[in-house]
């Protein structure tokens, strides 16, 4: 048994019925996916146009359907939490809980690092690039194994369902309760390594994209002329790119202390279990803006084009985009405000933090100012931004009330806390995802989605939302800590009954949300959009095809102002030809390349050789990995070339329709 | 000016041979920090790999935190004055001071396109980093056999890994390093592999950077308090 | 329109410095050989200087860490200006930018841990006597 380190046959949760059959079912599915692909032959296309594809296109959808899967995961873990503590009223539920414990710590790290992160870096590497109008991000095969990188992180999170068990410590490891005295088991091993390597792929799209908004943008394209979704992400990626080390050097200090006898958490030999929280957190907090401020970005969007007006205020929006991006690094001791420092230090942070609330407050007027006297078209993406802003507001509010030092003292671990994250974590991120989704999808796959199963989706979602995490502020007034696996307070009861009919209510809307994309996808033709413009936009996104052809534009745009796309369209009515006139010349692509998905195989095979202890193959997979590298490294042509006549010919059809767009918009003066 | 291909090439309007802009901001609308098109594939190579050194040393500043919030708390084991050996110190920063100069001596190599003298020189940088690591896992090795290894105390824990961290990037940087000279010998200079040498030149000059915290912070600090 | 050809091998623009670039000419003090020569020896002194202000008695105990602080970001100072010839010209403020915020992320996550850590060891409830003979 040596060979396989710890892994035997216990490993496999035989004796509990409710993972074996869940592990068997997704097992099942996994294996008739992958079967009637086969059977469908489907393989080389998938390997060819998607797996290998270092198409900055390709990757941001991958990244957004990873993202969609996993959040249903996360959600399925949801719904058990919030059915097991309505069953659990004087009674044991039907979740042990031991495996309660595991369902709330996967239910935190799935939605953050594989739900929430893959949702706004996919849209971010789908949308950054199309708006600056280049043609891909600075390094497209780096991005391909970021990509993979976290997909591998999110299958041996998935794994860890079938073979042993996930961490029972929290979505974040707290020591000591996370060191090897008190978590013996593979838990928090798979959590430790699931997390590390898709945080290095975090880390390299963090990169990839700081350089690319700073350093590839079409000519005339000055800072001040990116639209606003670039700012956000440019400060998002600078928090990736700050924060996410603390993560990996934190991280690696509890890995060492599990596996080789460090001593940085534990309870003996002077380890301090509170520098575990403070650097955690130092990473945590920005984590958080790394998040939303990707979906402001898509409220900034969303707000200007279905107001039809540009975005009030876009400097000042800047600014507070950039003051957050800073501000975020100062605000991290909140999260620990009961562990027993001062009162300086508490004041200091609580201050900081209420101050962070004044840069939010400046975006929310503007996109308020922004919608004052424009021509509002209510359509699913500006539901999901309108839900946004007046629900947010009060996650906001909650935000500033436990900032409050004293007032956290009393909230600290309620549900009350937890409605709070919630609030603006689904207030903020979650919309701004599904209004990004609904907005850019026609440009990724030129047809629109399904207007009248969306808006259903959307009253659904929202109305199962507030019925959820307003009973759950309020138990948490009541004094109802987090994570309880049973409950004995009838005072509760009626609250956690409405919350959990409230996810009920949930499920119907991810059900309709499901519905809208299959009936979308059915009735494509109908929804075809072939102008690439199909809201009337005002970056230079809407100004290629959609889908866009492989090298985003033919001609890189010539930008000369704010809102260029919307200029173009002023000029090209006023000229009566969105042609410029110039000549097409050759352009030079990156070739596909398998090394980001060869690079996640091993990075899997390493993670889980380290998770069972099984040495040899962990040296097999470093192995592996640098002959990757080497491979990759040592080849002689990384581009290829798309002759002239060919980008003219592919061009040719796009301007066509555009003139007809043009012509049909063309209002009289 | 049509010419707007991709990558590697960029076409500014205008070009004043005043660097500083003394005479006035005329000519910015089109060129600098890539208003005129997307930056060169050398500027936006070296860029992306500056961002992620600082990204490295943000990694780094965790550890330093994690060392000084923990250096006191020895445990009743011994202490940075009970095993820091000054000498030897010396001697490594010595050793990886020279290397980053000699690194600095095969960039120069190279742009004048000098196989010989580049290769030479990177080997010189990787002998003297070599040397430095064996200097360090002596010590490790000295210190674990005086049970003074990471398990005693969490102040040797933070040591450990501090240092170890580093040492480590030396480590990966002589695996880069002779990947590269093998490389550069087989393929000789080539755009995308002057880009690599320049890379790993900022790879090496700011693990040297590292190194001057660690043993002022570290070393010198733990020895003299 | 002026270009460069650049030692690097590609073309590129004046205005727009990849980080480590070196775009002093030879004639200036941070430049070719001599400037890795002037970085060289200036590092070795300032080496020297902070070994020996950690042994000497001759500066007040209680500075030397100033001293040694100061003489490591001083030596910093060194490597960035003549190995990695950082400049504080237009083309260089995208390196210099990126780098001021790394530094400022350095210094938050190392003293903000560090006062934090301070506050809470001043607040610890107190150790029975068997728990602080484990302890320092």
């Amino acid at each position: 048994m040596t060979m396989l380190g710890k892994l035997d046959w216990s490993a496999i949760p035989f004796n509990q019925p409710i993972p074996l059959g869940a592990a068997l079912g997704v097992f099942l599915a996994a294996a008739a996916m992958l079967g009637w692909m086969t059977v469908k032959g489907y393989w080389p296309y998938l390997w060819r146009e998607w797996i290998t594809s270092v198409d900055h296109k390709r990757i941001g959808v991958m990244y957004i359907v990873l993202a969609m899967l996993m959040l249903l995961r996360g959600f399925i873990d949801a719904i058990m939490m919030r059915t097991q503590q309505v069953l659990a009223i004087h009674g044991p539920g039907y979740l042990p809980p031991e495996h309660y414990d595991q369902i709330f710590s996967a239910h935190g790290t799935i939605m953050i690092f594989f739900a929430a992160m893959p949702f706004m870096i996919g849209l971010m590497n789908f949308v950054v690039p199309l708006q600056l109008g280049i043609r891909d991000v600075a390094f497209p095969t780096l991005n391909s194994v970021s990509f993979w990188l976290t997909a591998s992180g999110a299958l041996l999170v998935n794994i860890s369902l079938v073979i042993g068990e996930f961490a029972r410590t929290g979505w974040l490891p707290y020591a000591p309760l996370s060191e090897t005295t008190y978590s013996p088991g593979v838990g928090v091993d798979y959590y430790l390594w699931a997390i590390q390597i898709s945080g290095v792929g975090t880390l390299l799209t963090g990169v990839n994209l700081v350089t690319t908004i700073l350093k590839m943008r079409a000519p005339g394209m000055g800072y001040l002329r990116m639209p606003m979704f670039c700012w956000t992400s440019l400060a998002s990626n600078l928090l990736i790119v700050a924060a996410f080390p603390i993560l990996t050097a934190t991280l690696a200090m509890l890995t060492l202390d599990r596996y080789l006898g460090f001593h940085f958490f534990t309870n003996e030999a002077g380890g301090n279990q509170m520098m575990f929280v403070n650097l955690i957190w130092a990473w945590g907090h920005p984590e958080v803006y790394i998040l939303v401020l990707p979906a402001f970005g898509i409220y900034s969007e969303v707000f200007s084009t279905f107001s039809s007006k540009p975005l009030f205020g876009y400097r000042s929006m800047v600014a507070a985009t950039m003051f957050i991006c800073i501000v975020s690094f100062m605000v991290w001791l909140h999260h620990f405000f009961t562990m027993g420092a001062g009162a300086d230090v508490n004041a200091a942070f609580g201050i900081a933090t209420s101050v962070i609330a004044v840069g939010t407050g400046v975006k929310i007027y503007n996109w308020l100012f922004t919608m004052y006297g424009g021509r509002v078209r209510f359509d699913t993406p500006m539901l999901w931004a309108l839900a946004f802003v007046t629900t947010f507001t009060v996650g906001g509010m909650t935000g500033v009330l436990l900032a409050v030092p004293p007032a956290d003292f009393v909230l600290h671990n309620s549900l009350f806390l937890v409605a709070h994250f919630h609030n603006v974590i689904i207030s903020g991120v979650l919309f701004g995802a599904f209004a990004g989704f609904t907005y850019w999808f026609p440009k990724a796959f030129g047809f629109r989605l399904h207007e009248g199963w969306g808006k259903a989706a959307f009253w659904v979602t929202l109305a199962g939302y507030i019925l959820v995490f307003v009973p759950l502020y309020i138990v948490g007034l009541l004094g109802m800590t987090r994570r309880l696996q049973h409950i004995d307070m009838d005072l509760w009861a009626p609250w956690l009954r409405v919350a959990a009919f409230g996810v009920l209510v949930m499920i119907a809307g991810a059900a309709l949300q499901i519905t809208q994309l299959l009936v979308s996808i059915r009735r494509r033709d109908k929804l075809r959009d072939e102008t690439g413009d199909p809201w009337d936009g005002r970056s230079l996104e809407w100004s290629t095809s959609s889908p866009p052809p492989v090298f985003n534009y033919a001609r890189l745009p010539h930008v000369e102002g704010e809102e260029p796309y919307w200029r173009i369209k002023q000029r090209a009515s006023e000229e009566h030809s969105p042609d410029r006139g110039e000549a097409y010349e050759p352009i030079e692509m990156p070739r596909n390349s398998p090394t980001g998905f060869v690079t996640a195989f091993f990075s899997t095979l390493i993670g889980f050789a380290l998770i069972w202890h099984i040495w040899w193959l962990a040296v097999v997979g470093f192995i592996g990995a640098y002959a990757t590298f080497v491979i990759f490294a040592w080849r002689d042509h990384g581009d290829y070339e798309i002759p002239a006549n060919e980008v003219a010919r592919i061009d040719h059809d796009h301007m066509a329709a555009r003139s007809t767009l043009l012509r049909s918009r063309e209002r009289p003066a | 000016m049509t010419n707007h291909a991709f990558s590697s090439d960029i076409s500014p309007a205008s070009q004043t041979l005043d660097p500083h802009e003394l005479g006035g901001h005329a000519a910015r609308s089109a060129t600098g920090h890539g208003e005129g098109g997307p930056a060169s594939k050398f500027v936006t190579v070296a860029y992306g790999f500056w961002i992620f050194l600082l990204s490295d040393i943000i990694m780094f500043s965790a550890l330093f935190a994690a060392y000084a919030v923990l250096a006191k708390a020895t445990a009743g084991g011994p202490t940075g004055k009970d095993l820091f050996e000054p000498a030897r110190v010396a001697v490594q920063t010595g050793l990886l001071l020279t290397s980053s100069f000699t690194g600095g001596l095969a960039t120069l190599a190279a742009y004048r396109r000098s196989m010989a003298a580049t290769q030479l020189w990177l080997f010189v940088t990787g002998l003297l980093g070599a040397a430095f690591l064996f200097l360090e896992m002596q010590e490790f090795a000295v210190m674990i056999g005086l049970q003074a290894g990471p398990s005693r105390s969490a102040f040797l824990s933070a040591f450990f890994a501090l240092v170890g961290c580093h040492g480590a990037h030396v480590s990966l940087g002589l695996l880069w390093l002779g990947t590269m000279m093998a490389q550069l010998w087989v393929k000789g200079f080539r755009a995308d592999i002057l880009r690599r040498l320049h890379c790993f030149g900022l790879f090496w000059h700011a693990l040297d950077i590292i190194w001057v915290a660690i043993f002022t912070l570290v070393y010198l600090l733990g020895a003299s308090s | 329109m002026t270009k460069i050809a650049s030692k690097t091998g590609e073309i590129k623009d004046r205005r727009d410095s990849a980080p480590g670039e070196e775009r002093i000419t030879e004639n200036e003090l941070a430049g070719g050989l001599a400037g890795y020569l002037l970085g060289f020896g200036l590092a070795i002194l300032l080496t020297i200087a902070s070994f020996l202000a950690a042994r000497t008695d001759l500066i007040y105990q209680p500075a030397v860490v100033s001293a040694l602080v100061v003489l490591a970001v001083a030596q910093m100072g060194v490597h960035l200006v003549f190995f990695l010839h950082l400049t504080t010209g237009p083309d260089n403020t995208n390196n210099i930018l990126a780098l001021a915020f790394g530094v400022l992320i350095v210094a938050l996550v190392v003293l903000g841990s560090i006062w934090i850590m301070a506050h809470l060891d001043e607040n610890m409830v107190v150790m029975t006597p068997h728990q602080a003979g484990t302890m320092p």
